[in-house]
């Protein structure tokens, strides 16, 4: 079964948001259009639309994100939805309680939506496989396999300021192997039609048979960033020097730390952008992260709309399953 | 008790036989192929025409869970099953609780498999305490107990000095070390072959050279000891060839390769199919191409079921938290014709590497019709189509990806040691 | 089938009301709020008839519809755009054809989420029976009279004309 066989009803709507790898072009525009009338809604006195009045979304996170989880939190609340948090690393399973357990008894309180975070890759796949059919699942990051809201909303920031994706050169630097943002951002890139997509980083941070996905590999950030439209910088882990991928954080800024004087050699208007929490002084200068070509912090308003924008649409698509 | 087995293609790799005759067997040994001797007359007829009649298979490395995990698989189901599925003898692995790392376990498991009436069960004792890694086990203890060999199963030793000695005092105790070679740093982390497939799900990798590395080591080592080694489920091309030149120095070195290894690559586990969770793991086409020749030219052996079955607990969560391994019995035969069919090497070959060289490799009588020979044999047809459903699954193991999916070949019967251990209600 | 009004005199004669009663209401300052589509090209043609200069605001109602659960969400429509601050203001919420009045239900729902308006006054363009909802306009062009399973539907925006389509029983 692909990933795409699961996320879509037999008319090809979005049933689930797991991956983008295998989602059309057309439905991640869709995606993108839907994020733009949802994204007024939070300038006006009232941020909040009656649209999922009466709804349940579920955050399941499995792993501790305090970001991801209020963005979605603040996504359903726009929409109206009723919203349950639970962090289930803290309780059931260190219990012992399987995960199909969990699920169970979570299915019993009646939500129409999982948003799912867990540290392991398939994981919002699998639940989505075993949801009674009136859940859907949202993928909030599994593992290192995608983290597809976070891969849509870095593509509506791209195209907000820089429209036309198929002329774009787009470097991605860092952590690209322990990366499930790195992963929705090359499927949604690729997809919506970027023809010169590079990751950089050291070899160790590259993982193997990475060009398969359409991707170009530079190892020296000078070249891989080079006039280029758009840089994404990606947050490197303290871990990574524990397991002897890199010498020191000190060493990966002077080789891959994006400064003012690098940027200097992408494209006088390239923009730049991190999916949080930065790491100042190790994958980023200040001076970029706060100055004028950053984008940062439109990435993560513009995350509020993307996700709005997703759970109207798959569970618009559910009362239509439903009315059918 | 004198049997006549009447009439079937009679499969018999050792003597180059292949060719309708009858098998005529007295006591629980093998008399003839062919004419009677003289003066013979059969106290019971098998009348196997349009059947194939072959020796009886050996899965060098069933996992049968018991004791420790009777939810997963008991002893007697498992031999009963492997009967069902054409296996006359197969050896149990040392992982369970406790490991068997001491006679007393042993006996246990051959007392349940004694009374089961399946398949005979042989054991393989641990190689080190607990599958730890750190004290050797009591291999002498163990022998006289009648483990047939010693194995670590995929616990890789990290310590080569552990290693060294453990295999050093195997060959004192003349036991054979079964090895499943992996290099521990790394294949720690990893679920999955490391490359394309692991890069787009992102599972942590096991590389090749983990396995060529562990290969290379262990080699060196037991060449040194004098230990007489088997490498069970290798999944890398690149594993062969050391094995093979170690061969044409003279070393004692024997290699199987899993069926499934033979039948699956890392891509058919898709998005997360956790019944291709396997260790090692599926690894590229290449390797799968390089592995089947290998069986073909007899670089490899012997082709083993490796049989895991599982609890349905064990594989329902995402995949990097299942547990690794596929309920193999119940399909073994049919997906072994497959690949006849497909190419990959004769039928003679298929099933010398299914029995006549395990036996080989186990130092034991069998796998063939010589005069003399135990009466294990297995009898099937070639032709039979069925489906695999939870009604013909015989061994516990659901974790199979054969579901709904039609067979051809089928078991009709199983002897062992002159006892009719399986016959299919017609 | 196109019917026989004459938009145009409809349009003119609403315009004349309208100010009448802003004038009544000593309003000196309205601001003119369309829901789309066809209370859009209503209210356009309104505002060059009063002359007002501001900007019109657009509604789309599809984030506050109350039948969500039936037809999900509409991929293509446009964003709601109220290019002013509500707050205080004094509105005209123009639609083309006040049917149920839920449409204006969600529609004053929605202004409510921008702001505070110190009043609402409603125009529509045809008044037809068959309201679900105690909502009424202020200034009406005309009343329909429509059978059973006929619809209306406003077309534009060039040239405003209306037309009665029947569906099959």
């Amino acid at each position: 079964m692909s990933a795409a066989d699961i996320q879509l009803d037999a008319q090809g709507r979005l049933r689930h948001f797991i991956a983008i790898e295998g989602l059309p072009r057309a439905l991640l525009t869709q995606i993108l259009d839907n994020a733009e009338r949802f994204a007024p809604v939070g300038d006006r006195a009232v941020k909040k639309v009656p649209l999922l009045r009466g709804r349940t979304v579920a955050n399941l996170f499995f792993e501790p994100s305090t970001r991801t989880r209020t963005t979605f939190d603040l996504a359903a609340k726009r929409l109206s939805a009723d919203v349950l948090n639970l962090n289930i690393e803290a309780s059931s399973t260190k219990k012992g309680e399987s995960l199909a357990d969990t699920l169970r008894n979570l299915e019993a309180m009646q939500c129409d939506m999982f948003v799912v975070r867990h540290q392991v890759s398939g994981a919002a796949h699998f639940i989505a496989q075993q949801v009674a059919p009136h859940i859907s699942v949202i993928n909030g990051g599994d593992g290192r396999h995608e983290h597809p809201t976070q891969g849509m909303l870095d593509a509506f920031t791209i195209r907000r300021h820089k429209q036309d994706f198929t002329r774009l050169s787009i470097a991605i630097v860092g952590d690209v192997a322990h990366s499930r943002v790195a992963r929705s951002n090359i499927q949604a890139l690729k997809t919506l039609g970027v023809p010169d997509l590079r990751v950089v980083g050291p070899k160790t941070l590259i993982p193997p048979q990475i060009e398969a996905q359409g991707v170009q590999v530079f190892d020296d950030l000078d070249e891989g960033i080079r006039d280029c439209d758009v840089v994404i910088t990606l947050r490197l882990q303290q871990e990574r020097m524990q397991s002897a991928l890199l010498p020191s954080a000190n060493e990966y800024f002077r080789e891959y730390g994006l400064t003012a004087e690098r940027l200097r050699l992408a494209k006088p208007d390239a923009i730049v952008m991190h999916p949080g929490p930065i790491n100042r002084g190790v994958e980023i200068d200040s001076a970029v992260a706060d100055g004028v070509q950053s984008v940062i912090l439109q990435q993560v308003t513009y995350g509020i709309a993307v996700r709005m924008a997703v759970m109207a649409m798959i569970l618009g698509n559910q009362a239509l399953a439903g009315a059918a | 008790m004198r049997w006549q087995i009447r009439g079937g293609r009679v499969i018999d790799p050792a003597n180059g036989h292949d060719g309708v005759a009858d098998l005529w067997l007295e006591d629980g040994r093998v008399l003839a192929v062919g004419r009677a001797p003289r003066g013979l007359k059969a106290d019971e007829v098998f009348n196997a025409n349009g059947l194939v009649v072959a020796p009886g298979f050996v899965d060098l490395g069933s996992h049968l869970r018991e004791p420790g995990f009777a939810h997963k698989a008991t002893v007697a189901r498992e031999a009963r099953a492997a009967a069902a599925s054409g296996f006359t003898t197969v050896c149990c692995t040392p992982d369970t609780q406790p490991v068997i790392d001491n006679p007393a376990v042993v006996e246990h498991i051959l007392k349940h498999a004694a009374s089961a009436g399946g398949a005979r069960v042989l054991v393989l004792g641990a190689l080190t305490v607990g599958l730890a890694g750190e004290v050797l086990a009591e291999m002498h203890a163990l022998k006289a107990a009648g483990v047939v060999g010693l194995s670590n199963l995929d616990r890789a030793i990290k310590d080569t000095a552990v290693l060294k000695h453990a295999l050093a005092y195997a060959a004192s105790a003349e036991l054979t070390v079964i090895s499943q070679p992996e290099d521990y740093w790394l294949g720690r982390q990893g679920q999955v072959h490391e490359g394309a497939v692991s890069t787009r799900l992102g599972i942590p990798g096991i590389p090749a050279a983990a396995e060529v590395i562990a290969v290379h080591r262990e080699l060196t080592l037991a060449a040194a000891a004098g230990a007489r080694l088997h490498f069970s489920r290798l999944s890398a091309a690149d594993s062969v060839k050391p094995i093979v030149e170690a061969r044409r120095r003279g070393q004692a070195v024997s290699a199987d390769v899993s069926l499934a290894h033979l039948c699956f690559t890392v891509d058919d586990i898709g998005h997360y199919d956790p019944n291709f969770h396997l260790r090692p793991p599926l690894r590229e086409k290449t390797d799968r191409k390089a592995l089947a020749k290998a069986v073909a030219t007899g670089a490899i052996d012997a082709i083993s079921a490796g049989h895991e079955p599982h609890d349905v607990d064990a594989k329902a969560a995402p995949f990097g938290l299942t547990e690794p391994g596929m309920s193999t019995y119940d399909t073994f035969l049919p997906v072994l014709l497959a690949q006849v069919a497909g190419g990959a090497f004769d039928l003679a070959t298929a099933i010398g590497a299914a029995s006549l060289r395990p036996h080989q490799i186990l130092g034991r009588e069998g796998g063939h019709f010589s005069p003399g020979a135990p009466s294990d044999l297995c009898i099937f047809d070639p032709t039979r189509r069925w489906t695999v459903t939870d009604d013909t699954l015989l061994s516990s193991g659901r974790n199979t990806p054969y579901f709904n999916h039609a067979q051809t070949g089928r078991v009709v019967a199983t002897m062992v040691g002159g006892e009719w251990v399986f016959q299919a209600s017609v | 089938m196109s019917t026989q009004f004459d938009i145009d005199a409809l349009l003119n004669t609403m315009a004349a009301q309208l100010r009448e009663r802003l004038d009544h209401a000593g309003i000196s300052n309205p601001a003119l709020v369309g829901i789309r589509t066809g209370g859009v090209w209503v209210a356009e043609r309104l505002r060059g008839l009063l002359g007002l200069d501001e900007a019109l605001g657009e509604l789309n109602i599809a984030f506050y519809r109350d039948d969500f659960s039936r037809i999900g969400i509409h991929p293509t429509v446009e964003p709601s755009v109220l290019p002013f601050d509500v707050d205080g203001r004094d509105l005209v919420l123009v639609d083309d054809i006040l049917y149920t009045g839920r449409t204006v239900r969600a529609a004053m729902n929605e202004i409510f989420d921008y702001g505070r308006p110190r009043s609402i006054q409603l125009v529509v363009l045809f008044d037809r029976s068959g309201r679900e909802l105690p909502i009424e306009a202020q200034v009406v062009g005309a009343h329909l009279s429509l059978r059973a399973g006929e619809h209306a539907k406003l077309a534009g925006p060039s040239s405003l004309h209306l037309e009665i389509h029947r569906t099959r029983a």
